[in-house]
């Protein structure tokens, strides 16, 4: 706490963006609720049209919001203790982040060595099995129901494990980046953060592959009990952030070759960085979990 | 402290620190005591819509038989009665308090993240815009209540259960952000010689709460993604004949549910460890040990989830597990009211309104903790599972605990808000009424729940009416009370009344007793030093 006894404390001025932020997630809640009312049950309405315009209005309000955010710190508005703050705040939404995930393998985890063991007769349930359905065999991957819906379970070699080395890489390649801003050494750092952008992107390509493949010719689907609901929701969710985090990567690409940055001033960077290997980190248990064991 | 009341003028005028006049203050701000007032008025219109919505369900349940709404309707109201008091009310004005006085307390201008702070309240307003909405749909809002336990809110649940999920994804969006924004500001913009271990306990109730907030919020996003995906997307998470199960769904959600319940409860121990020794006008009994059982509560509380599940049917070596682990959480909770007790005796105590709420909240959240000893003990729970002794137990602690607390909390620092004395006598007026009122709402309840009327159900046997008559007119009488509040605010916020000096209180410590009063727009423009 040393440096801030010298800082006078940096307030920021009033901003309208935070007000279209809410109003951008107040568009994207009610449109994204009546959205899959309307495409689920079949209905006409407005849905689609308002998640659109919600989402057009957040990444207004974020173009904004970090185009004034940028040039404060440009101009050099932002000092130590504001730098740490942001540090701070980052790393508490990233173990928010991994909560979100906490969720869904604790839903992973319940089902497979609890709900699926219960429903075969374990524990005190011999006789749910016997009168529910008697015919079902509890073994994991769950490709048969107690239901009767059958499907494929996805192996782990093939694409998974080429998913797994590309992001593997991606996630050395990325802090070699980091290493050559913090060197000052600019070709370094946009070539390492370019193929690390390139990694992601082959990522994202090769999971669609990945889907279409186990939608026709495996006929895994989200509706296919729990194997499928879990593998889809967490390989799902994890392509998401895989998605978000490769936007955070191109726009400080962008930010670099505009000359932003400097080895003492590069909090986004980090923050993108971070969230990387944060989703790397995801995918490795992602890959331990729904596909290997 | 001669920093604190000069004023630090900047080079130019885009750095006024003044606000601007009309809305825009009020849609722009990025002052913590403005996002702080926002809060309060929020959670304050919440408490009284979520208040109309248990009149509604009083009303009927004043008589047996089905009285003035449909079933239906009735179950509508349990739900968004639930749901915007926790959601909407408590937490808010939680989140509220910590906005005006966490950076007051700690020697800040402002919170760490001034602009994200913003944002996550007005998020709020628009997601309880969607919540409330729904109600008028047709088909109604959700009616499964604010549990939302699958299959009620899969397979049986309506179609507006797609703007419930999203409205609480927004919501929980917002507190989750303004949860990094308290741990953040209290991690990194405490005041030179502000160590932890010198932290007002306020500010320790509430950085343990915000850790709380943002491990569990995002569970509680996933339980309803999964809920949506359920009952929209065909997935099977909670759905047996797909390999799922009902119970995992009661499993997520506890998960988040319990630790909620200490992020409604942590502050309220904070507000009360101020008040008591101001009024007793001796320091805190045992401030470390009140830290430590602070932090103790919380990380129990990741482990005791499933005893709001004890009847459905798990393993007995899981209901022991979750039975004693649940018992632990009372010793570190002893701890603290023997605490307020030590702190209290032989002090020169006097009794002003804060006082007198802080005082109702030890001795009823006392015993809304004792019925809560009581409801862990898994045998015996088999009994009062669903009834309305869950019912009286969780109002003890969240009526008379937090809302008790936060109401101590508002007599407490406004005037260290608006500079005047609120209306002493509308205040007392306020307490006698509400305290009398809500142990005649509440108290008869355990008696009807013990003798097994069941909760959430819109009619009841027989035997039941005498309590139910008394319960409801309690109900009335504590929803009545609320409107001298409203009356003694409202008349606070024009400034009515004696100007009040900066230390309002005789035997009131702390930092945001060293400002004037009203506290300047931004407080501390460089650090004050803590000796």
């Amino acid at each position: 706490m040393s440096d801030q006894q010298v800082e006078k404390y940096y307030v920021p001025d009033q901003s309208p963006w935070p007000f279209v932020g809410a109003v951008a997630l107040f568009l994207i809640a009610v449109g994204a609720g009546n959205f899959v009312i309307e495409t689920t049950k079949g209905t006409e309405g407005y849905g689609g049209i308002t998640l659109i315009v919600g989402l057009l209005t957040l990444f207004v309000m974020l173009f904004g919001w970090f185009r004034d955010q940028i040039n404060e710190s440009m101009s050099g508005m932002h000092g130590v203790q504001l730098g740490r703050s942001y540090r701070q705040g980052m790393s508490w939404f990233i173990f928010s982040e991994v909560m979100f995930f906490a969720a869904f393998f604790g839903a992973l985890f319940y089902a497979r060595n609890i709900a699926m063991p219960w429903l075969g007769g374990d524990s005190n349930n011999a006789m749910t099995h016997e009168v529910l359905w008697p015919g079902f065999e509890a073994v994991w991957p769950l490709v048969t129901t107690p239901g009767g819906t059958t499907t494929e379970a996805m192996g782990w070699g093939g694409l998974p494990l080429y998913n797994t080395i590309i992001l593997l890489v991606s996630s050395v390649t990325c802090h070699f980046a980091h290493v050559g801003l913090e060197e000052g050494n600019r070709k370094k750092l946009i070539v390492f953060l370019g193929v690390t952008i390139l990694l992601g992107c082959g990522f994202l390509v090769l999971q669609v592959e990945e889907y279409i493949h186990a939608y026709r010719e495996m006929g895994l689907m989200l509706t296919s009990g729990t194997y499928g609901s879990t593998f889809f929701m967490l390989t799902g969710f994890h392509g998401l952030h895989v998605t978000l985090g490769t936007l955070l990567l191109i726009i400080m690409f962008l930010r670099i070759l505009k000359g932003h940055f400097t080895p003492k001033n590069q909090f986004a960077f980090m923050a993108a960085s971070w969230y990387w290997h944060f989703v790397d980190v995801v995918w490795v248990g992602l890959f331990m979990f729904v596909y290997i064991l | 402290m001669s920093s604190v009341a000069e004023e630090v003028h900047h080079d130019d005028d885009h750095h006024d620190h003044h606000h601007t006049p009309g809305i825009k203050r009020w849609l722009y701000t990025t002052n913590h005591k403005d996002i702080g007032t926002l809060y309060l008025w929020f959670a304050f219109i919440m408490f009284l819509v979520g208040g109309a919505m248990a009149m509604v369900i009083r009303a009927e349940l004043f008589q047996p038989g089905m009285q003035i709404v449909e079933p239906n309707f009735f179950n509508q109201m349990t739900t968004v009665h639930g749901l915007v008091m926790v959601f909407g009310a408590v937490m808010p004005a939680f989140t509220g308090l910590a906005n005006w006085m966490v950076p007051m307390m700690i020697g800040a201008p402002d919170m760490a993240l001034p602009r994200m702070n913003n944002w996550s309240f007005w998020i709020l307003p628009f997601a309880f815009l969607i919540l409330l909405s729904s109600l008028f749909l047709e088909g109604g809002g959700p009616n499964f209540g604010w549990t939302f336990y699958a299959p009620l809110s899969t397979t049986f649940s309506n179609d507006s259960t797609a703007l419930f999920v999203f409205s609480v994804h927004i919501m929980g969006a917002s507190s989750i952000m303004g949860a990094i924004n308290v741990i953040v500001t209290i991690m990194n913009m405490r005041a030179p010689g502000m160590t932890y271990m010198k932290m007002p306990m306020f500010v320790w109730t509430w950085f343990i709460t915000a850790f709380l907030l943002i491990a569990v919020m995002p569970v509680l996003a996933g339980a309803v993604t999964m809920v949506l995906t359920d009952k929209f997307f065909g997935t099977s998470f909670f759905n047996a004949a797909g390999g799922g199960d009902p119970v995992m769904f009661q499993h997520i959600f506890w998960f988040f549910g319990h630790p909620e319940v200490y992020i409604m409860i942590l502050p309220a121990f904070g507000i009360i460890s101020h008040i008591v020794p101001a009024f007793a006008r001796k320091p805190l009994f045992g401030y470390a040990s009140m830290v430590y059982a602070t932090a103790s509560i919380a990380l129990l509380s990741f482990i005791v989830w499933a005893h709001h599940m004890f009847t459905t049917g798990m393993p007995v070596v899981a209901e022991l597990f979750f039975m004693i682990a649940t018992m632990l959480i009372s010793v570190p909770t002893g701890v603290k009211v023997f605490n307020w007790v030590a702190t209290m005796w032989r002090g020169a105590m006097t009794f002003e309104v804060p006082m007198l709420f802080a005082l109702a909240f030890i001795v009823l959240f006392t015993i809304g903790g004792l019925s809560g000893l009581m409801l862990a003990i898994t045998p015996v729970d088999f009994q009062y599972h669903d009834t309305y002794f869950v019912v009286a137990h969780f109002h003890y602690v969240l009526v008379t605990g937090a809302i008790f607390s936060i109401m101590a909390a508002a007599y407490y620092w406004l005037p260290k808000w608006t500079g005047k004395m609120f209306d002493i006598k509308l205040a007392q007026w306020h307490f006698w009424c509400s305290l009398i009122s809500v142990n005649l709402l509440f108290f008869p309840m355990h008696f009807v729940g013990l003798a097994g009327m069941p909760r959430r159900i819109p009619d009841y046997a027989l035997q039941f009416a005498d309590f139910n008559k008394w319960i409801s007119l309690g109900g009335f009488a504590f929803g009545l009370s609320q409107l001298i509040f409203l009356a003694l605010l409202i008349k606070a916020c024009r400034k009515k009344g004696d100007s009040v000096p900066a230390r309002v209180w005789e035997g009131a410590e702390g930092l945001e007793w060293e400002v004037p009063s009203p506290a300047p727009y931004h407080t501390f423009e460089t650090p004050p030093v803590i000796k």
